[in-house]
């Protein structure tokens, strides 16, 4: 029995590094953690991820009924990884797409960490197929081999004339053959081929194809289970009183009323808030509307979020840590033709994914747990929930659920969401499972926002057009600082993650400087789709789009002009404009063509938005992007995800903004921020890069071109830049 | 103790007349295929059919349904739900899915009362679901896709 819960250090909802560090000492698994979420490409020295193991064991499941499972490491929160990772493994396998089926793995760092995470079992970086791409080729090349020598040992055939295709494995010299699931059992008594063969590009049968979602049955009939529509015998609900500021504490309780509502089962303090614990979800928040909570706000953020950014603004004009640097960029500036300057804001973001945060926890009859929630975070939620039950890691089971959506709000260094979770089995024993479900409005005031950030921007033109300077200041909370890999991230007080985008452009410019300032601010800050990319390819985009039209050049030739070591981003750039039609730009007032280009995640993006700007209003009429990710795993899969970046984004360039009035968010729910919606979505044409290179990733990289690529439309449209986000609309003039 | 029908099958539930629907049908009578986003009509992930109207059931107070006949998601059939879902497989609609269960109940709502509906017609009745990640192209198309297959 878990008699006392282990003491959670943590004093507030902000994560507290030591409290992390010292709950992680007791899992002692965090140890050495590299979490590298640069494009993979990037990461020099990184792992040779066709260097692995042949796993089919961990991999894939051949049952006598002839199903294959591929077991998913990773967390699907909507991007379609497990189409594409069942897809690399059936292909080595040949089976047949209809026999494929996927199940989520257990968490498990030393069989499914993330290859490009070192020892960490996550999902985020757009790395999920990049990682897996040898990995799972392996894993079914190995377990074809395997069936092949069954086989081959039962009909006492050379295992050179069998041939395997879609689940059958065929003599033909001897007319025999048999179904993968009549092989299975003794091809799993073989050993395991440590170097299987891989197949040659054109020998593909599923790679590249058109093969159907897997998860498109469930997904649509209601049998879908997430983790909120998780229920375990006696299971109760529990909803959290949190602190209206961030850093704000519990003083006193009385939660007389909220006991007396009928289903009530308890109230307990955690380190989070007040838990109540009812019956069901309605119960608990009658239950929580029932509390009477007096908070401690003497430790809280107590200050609006446009104070913050007004500090920001003041603190951009110093020079900061310099994140990068070649040449003497205000001398250069000094001796231009022409200076242009240019200031950007951005607000903080809620993810708002459409389902709220929830995890449900439940203790076995041997003192250990079973977690069922949208992980993202394997090794770390683990840890995490280990340690604040005074247990080891190995004590707790982590159940992946498919997720619904995330955007990286599920993936937090300190595991929030889980620890309050076991906090409340702590705090009420583990008496029955508990399932912690967080409101809508609890989801969006819960911080973890992409950070509130301002950018301060200048530069030179020769006579010629030419960039002679550039100097860049970026103003914004770090992510990693303060959270358990600051050590690994962090270098000279500068986060990667902060600059990435900006820092390391691809353009030429002959003379730079970069510099950060890291805001202290108490609002917990996060990665969101696409992380410093949301905001430094907007910069880089609109401000070189400034400069071309400054110049005198078109946007595109411009871009081509200084991308001469970029040819993977020339060429998606070339590919955008030639389907958009840039050269044949309708000429008709108010209407106009934007274009941005893009790497991100070791993947290249190239959209053209084509706008209808008038009085007070935009209408997004059609994206056409170009996007080169290596070899297209699924195509659809690809086009999907850059269509719903679209669709995710488009909200967030046109009014999506959290605020802090005296520390307390003022956006609760999608009244107040709303999501795009169907009369808004764009027509989006995406058109995939042939290419042969190893796959990366595209959950992220469509998003960061969006935004550019508007504002640059509306400048042709109209004339007037704007530049900071979500766009100010308000002031725009019909052309 | 108050009578449900949901999905044709009669339900007794104990439960407070105040109780939304959606919380009645997801964790009374644990069928999950509806789903919380908002809590206050905004999203249309709760969308299901009272006598056949799409209605949003975190605002549809138990007490108030009465004789109604409740429609969910696990519930749906005949053929408009069928182009539907069809249309939905067909063009691989789906990202994370979480909102899709509103998606389908809004867009069979539409298509049994119109079965030929224009873009302006879909961005009416769909206008009330959120999908966050942001599949509406390809609801509209599936729609369109739908209405073709019902002829």
């Amino acid at each position: 029995m878990l008699k006392t819960a282990r003491p959670h250090t943590t004093p507030s909802r902000v994560p507290s590094r030591r409290a992390f560090l010292g709950g992680a000492a007791a899992g002692a698994i965090l140890i050495g953690f590299r979490l590298d979420l640069r494009s993979p490409a990037r990461a020099a020295g990184g792992p040779d991820l066709s260097q692995g193991a042949a796993q089919p064991n961990a991999f894939v499941r051949i049952a006598a009924d002839d199903t294959v499972t591929v077991m998913i490491k990773h967390l699907d929160m909507g991007q379609g990884n497990t189409t594409g990772l069942a897809t690399i493994l059936a292909d080595e396998l040949d089976a047949d797409w209809a026999q494929v089926r996927t199940s989520f793995a257990p968490a498990d760092a030393a069989l499914y960490n993330n290859l490009l995470m070192g020892p960490v079992q996550g999902t985020g970086g757009s790395t999920a197929i990049a990682n897996s791409w040898f990995q799972l080729r392996k894993a079914g090349a190995a377990a074809r081999e395997m069936l092949v020598a069954a086989a081959a040992f039962q009909w006492k055939v050379p295992a050179s004339e069998i041939t395997v295709a879609k689940g059958v494995v065929r003599h033909a010299a001897s007319n025999r053959e048999a179904r993968f699931g009549e092989l299975a059992e003794s091809a799993a008594s073989l050993p395991v081929p440590q170097e299987p063969k891989l197949k040659e590009p054109g020998a593909w049968t599923l790679i590249g194809k058109q093969a159907h979602r897997l998860d498109s049955v469930a997904k649509t009939d209601g049998t879908a289970i997430y983790s909120l529509d998780i229920r375990r015998p006696g299971q109760v609900t529990a909803v959290v009183a949190h602190p209206p500021k961030f850093g704000g504490m519990v003083r006193r309780v009385d939660d007389k009323a909220a006991k007396a509502v009928p289903g009530v089962v308890a109230v307990v303090k955690i380190p989070a808030g007040v838990a109540v614990i009812a019956r069901d979800t309605w119960t608990a928040m009658k239950g929580r509307e029932a509390l009477k909570v007096e908070w401690d706000d003497s430790a809280a953020e107590s200050r609006s979020s446009d104070q913050i950014l007004a500090e920001y603004r003041e603190t951009a004009k110093k020079p900061g840590l310099v994140a990068s640097q070649a040449g003497d960029p205000d001398k250069a500036i000094a001796g231009s033709a022409k200076v242009l300057e240019g200031e950007f804001s951005f607000p903080y973001l809620a993810h708002a994914a459409m389902e709220p945060l929830n995890c449900t926890i439940e203790r076995a009859s041997d003192g250990t747990f079973d977690v069922y929630a949208g992980c993202q975070l394997q090794t770390v939620e683990q840890a995490v929930v280990a340690a604040t039950l005074g247990v080891t890691p190995n004590k707790v089971r982590l159940h992946t659920q498919w997720a619904g959506g995330s955007f990286g709000r599920r993936a937090t260094p300190g595991a929030d969401y889980f620890a309050e979770a076991a906090s409340i089995v702590a705090a009420w024993d583990g008496k029955a499972p508990v399932h912690l479900v967080w409101t809508r409005e609890d989801d969006m005031a819960g911080g973890y926002y992409r950070p509130t950030v301002f950018h301060k921007v200048r530069a030179g033109l020769d006579d010629k057009g030419a960039i002679t300077g550039w100097r860049h200041v970026i103003v914004g909370k770090s992510i990693m600082i303060g959270s358990p890999f600051e050590a690994m991230i962090v270098k000279n007080g500068i986060d990667a993650t902060t600059v990435e985008g900006a820092s390391d452009t691809p353009y030429q410019i002959p003379a730079y400087r970069f510099d950060v300032h890291n805001g202290r601010e108490g609002v917990p800050v996060l990665w969101w789709r696409s992380v410093g990319h949301t905001h430094t390819a907007h910069v880089m985009e609109v401000f070189i789009d400034e400069l071309a039209h400054s110049a005198g050049v078109d946007p595109v030739a411009y871009r081509l002009g200084l991308l001469g070591r970029a040819p993977r981003l020339s060429a998606v750039l070339k590919l955008a404009a030639e389907q958009a039609g840039w050269d044949k730009k309708p000429s008709e007032k108010g209407r106009g063509y934007g274009v941005a280009v893009h790497e991100s995640f070791g993947s290249y993006v190239a959209m053209v938005a084509d706008v209808t700007a008038g009085d007070s209003s935009v209408k997004v009429n059609r994206i056409v992007a170009a996007v080169d990710v290596g070899v297209a795993v699924n195509p659809d899969v690809i086009r999907a995800q850059v269509e719903g970046a679209v669709g995710f984004a488009l909200s967030s360039v046109l009014r999506n903004r959290i605020t802090l009035k005296d520390g307390v968010v003022q956006e609760k729910n999608f009244d107040s921020y709303g999501p795009t919606r169907m009369s808004e979505m764009p027509r989006v044409e995406v058109h995939i890069m042939p290419s042969s290179a190893a796959p990366t990733g595209i959950g992220e990289p469509g998003v960061p071109v969006i935004a550019p690529a508007i504002s640059n439309a509306i400048f042709s449209a109209t004339g007037q830049r704007l530049r900071s986000l979500p766009l100010d609309l308000a002031g725009l003039k019909g052309a | 103790m108050l009578k449900l029908t949901v999905n044709g099958v009669v339900h007794d539930v104990d439960a407070d007349p105040e109780m939304p629907l959606l919380w009645v049908i997801r964790d009374r009578l644990d069928m999950t295929g509806t789903k919380y986003g908002c809590g206050i009509a905004q999203c249309g992930a709760c969308t299901v059919h009272m006598d056949g109207q799409p209605v949003r059931s975190c605002q549809t107070r138990l007490g108030d349904v009465g004789e109604g006949k409740i429609t969910t998601i696990e519930g749906i059939d005949g053929r408009v739900a069928e182009a539907v879902q069809g249309a939905w497989r067909g063009l691989d609609v789906v990202q994370c899915g979480y909102c899709q269960s509103g998606q389908i109940m809004s867009a069979i709502g539409l298509l049994s009362d119109n079965p030929k509906p224009t873009d302006a017609d879909i961005d009416g009745a769909m206008e009330g679901n959120i999908c966050r990640c942001g599949t509406y192209q390809r609801i509209r198309a599936a729609i369109h896709e739908a209405a073709r297959t019902l002829g």
